[in-house]
């Protein structure tokens, strides 16, 4: 804004003197430019790397700098990845990783959001005894990590018949995600027009209408939130996948986990490239196309909470 | 449209008392107003009404029935809200038909009831428009058309107008006071505007502190406060209320103000009570326009005291004096067309007829 201001009021003075002041003006910009550049290409580098040479023959990875583009184009990596590289003892690619990731993350991101904003409605539109406390508990869940409840999870999946299966996955990750959607989704409705909710419930709305037809339809910046903060954490994480679940279920990342660190044979670099990229492409996607939702969605929460 | 009982109503956050006993009934049909300063408890009591907080005591009865236990859906009561709480994701027509909607009202009859509503308020071009793209007097029409859709038994407007701007505020008074008439409604309007609530009431109800003061006709409001704080509150420039010692001489009381650089007396209104109070002290009200400028060739008989002007402001209508009487700031209002300045002195004539006692101690209307 004042950058703005600035700009229009240029004092008048001679030629030599307008330069340098367009230079000074300048000046912080170009170095902000080159950091930021200098910035990008040190995030982008890995990328490069992996990208350029998940297209190489292994020979030539061997052979010629990382850095270099491929001389002898080939997709042969990514079909082997996908589809035909050997992973533990069967040579079925991530494919059916992939089948399994998706099986676990869109029911464990869609009922952990709904969950979230049905504990956000309900710690901020109804005071009852103990809320803060409850609310303060499931705050606090957000800072476990996950090596402590593993052994205690392990049982309860015992228990309830679901060790070792998709299903398994979906309520340890529903559970976990519980800390974080209630934060996003308690934040968001503390600041919601407390006289939108007193109006849905005298114009006939239930307990369920007030948040079907009333703070759902008008969540779509935090629901955007957390649908890709558990989108991410979910697909990317490991020790849940790896601790729960057995060759049926395996998510990705145990799926890539396994393929890259196979102990027999040749490293075959290009597939593991590969591989990662097709791992770490599903957020990539959402992230380009929710992104500024997100940033939009951050700043909602936070101005007003 | 039906009756409400409020009787006994108390409402209490942990140790703090936000109403106490309150007992209102509000006949069928009528426009009732709950005034009082912010804090008053007017807007909880609202809420208790709605059934959005229930009472810590009392009972409320709907049409003589009993709806203390009752959720806000089932007393089938509407509300107008001070931020029109209109929903932003519907359109204006959907926001009419929701509560027929969460009511399980078929489609036609919604349709036809969003409208006749639309109709009768003059928003039938807004009716595929969202909130945020109106006006703030056009979402005040679509939150009352939204009030009106479901035909409640009893409409709740909660400072419906202080959102507006002055002119448009004073057109919606005026409609809303002609769609009060056609429908015959029974309304509770919450404001702490007195100039609306004194054109709207049929009844008013004066709140202070959780205490219901004064429950009575605009008239009774006006012209017969029951106590200091009604007098204060309801009219501006307010009522000038000085401290004065009645006395007798040759038989007829007096009031007698000795605060202020010049003592004078008046004779005191014709009341029997009155009389009990020789020798004490009481407060003295007096309506800025019970006060009005005396012919200087005037003896200085009863009722005239002579006074300097502090400050003269017109407001076009009438002006506004401030005098240097009993002590505190006084102020008449007077003709638009009143030669006075700042420093002058003049003589005043008090109508006495229109003055009213309040007992210096417990500051209730004396009679």
């Amino acid at each position: 804004m004042d950058k703005a201001i600035a700009r229009v009021s240029p004092p008048a003075r001679g030629e030599t003197g307008r330069l340098g002041l367009q230079w000074s003006r300048a000046a912080p910009r170009v170095v902000l430019y080159l950091l930021l550049a200098a910035g990008a290409l040190l995030f982008l580098a890995p990328v490069y790397v992996m990208l350029v040479n998940s297209f190489k023959p292994l020979a030539e990875i061997r052979g010629a700098s990382l850095l270099a583009l491929p001389s002898d184009w080939t997709i042969d990596p990514w079909i082997a990845a996908w589809a035909t590289a050997k992973i533990g003892v069967q040579a079925t690619g991530l494919r059916p990783y992939f089948a399994n990731s998706f099986l676990l993350v869109i029911p464990a991101v869609a009922l952990s959001t709904l969950i979230g904003a049905l504990n956000g409605y309900i710690l901020t539109q109804f005071r009852f005894r103990g809320a803060n406390l409850m609310y303060a508990a499931l705050l606090f869940s957000v800072f476990i990590p996950f090596q402590i409840v593993l052994i205690p999870m392990a049982k309860t999946l015992g228990w309830l018949g679901l060790a070792g299966t998709v299903k398994g996955l979906i309520f340890v990750h529903t559970v976990y995600g519980l800390g974080f959607t209630t934060l996003f989704f308690r934040n968001y409705y503390a600041a919601f027009p407390v006289e939108l909710v007193k109006s849905a419930r005298m114009d006939g709305a239930g307990f369920f209408g007030v948040l079907r037809h009333v703070l759902l339809p008008n969540s779509a910046p935090i629901v955007i939130v957390t649908v890709i903060w558990q989108f991410t954490s979910i697909w990317n994480e490991f020790l849940f996948g790896a601790s729960f679940s057995d060759f049926s279920s395996f998510p990705l990342t145990v799926g890539l986990n396994n393929l890259v660190n196979s102990s027999t044979g040749v490293k075959e670099y290009n597939v593991h490239f590969a591989g990662a990229f097709i791992a770490a492409l599903p957020t990539l996607v959402v992230y380009v196309v929710s992104g500024k939702y997100f940033v939009r969605g951050l700043m909602a929460g936070s101005v007003k909470g | 449209m039906a009756s409400l009982d409020i009787v006994n109503v108390h409402k209490r956050y942990g140790s703090v008392d936000i109403l106490r006993d309150i007992s209102i009934d509000i006949q069928d049909g009528e426009f009732l107003v709950l005034v009082g300063p912010s804090g008053c408890g007017k807007s909880t009591l609202m809420n208790i009404i709605a059934g959005l907080e229930p009472p810590t005591q009392g009972v409320l009865r709907l049409d003589g029935q009993d709806i203390t236990q009752a959720t806000p859906a089932e007393r089938n009561i509407s509300m107008v809200f001070q931020s029109y709480a209109l929903y932003p994701h519907m359109t204006v027509a959907q926001n009419i038909e929701f509560p027929l909607r969460m009511r399980k009202v078929e489609k036609s009859v919604r349709a036809e009831r969003v409208r006749a509503v639309s109709r009768l308020l003059q928003i039938e071009h807004l009716l595929a428009r969202k909130p945020r793209q109106l006006s703030g007097g056009q979402r005040q029409r679509v939150a009352i058309g939204r009030a009106l859709a479901r035909e409640p038994r009893l409409y709740l407007l909660d400072e419906p107008l202080s959102n507006l701007d002055a002119q448009l505020r004073a057109d919606m008074r005026t409609e809303i006071k002609r769609l009060h008439q056609r429908l015959q409604a029974t309304i509770v309007y919450v404001t702490h505007d007195q100039i609306e609530a004194m054109t709207l009431a049929t009844r008013i109800a004066v709140m202070n502190g959780g205490v219901l003061q004064q429950l009575g006709t605009p008239d009774d409001v006006y012209y017969r406060p029951a106590n200091t704080f009604v007098a204060r509150f309801v009219g501006a420039p307010r009522m000038n209320l000085i401290r004065a010692r009645v006395a007798l001489r040759a038989g007829q009381a007096r009031l007698e103000f000795a605060d202020g650089a010049r003592p004078f007396s008046l004779p005191a209104p014709a009341c029997a009570a009155l009389r009990a109070y020789e020798g004490a002290e009481v407060i003295a009200g007096i309506r800025p326009e019970a006060v009005r400028l005396a012919d200087p060739q005037d003896a200085a008989e009863d009722g005239a005291i002579d006074a300097g002007v502090d400050v003269v402001e017109p407001t076009g209508a009438d002006t506004l004096v401030s005098l240097d009487l009993g002590g505190g700031g006084f102020t008449a209002r007077l003709a638009p067309d009143v030669r006075l300045a700042s420093g002058l002195r003049a003589r005043f004539r008090i109508d006495t007829s229109r003055l009213i006692c309040f007992d210096g101690r417990t500051e209730t209307r004396i009679g």
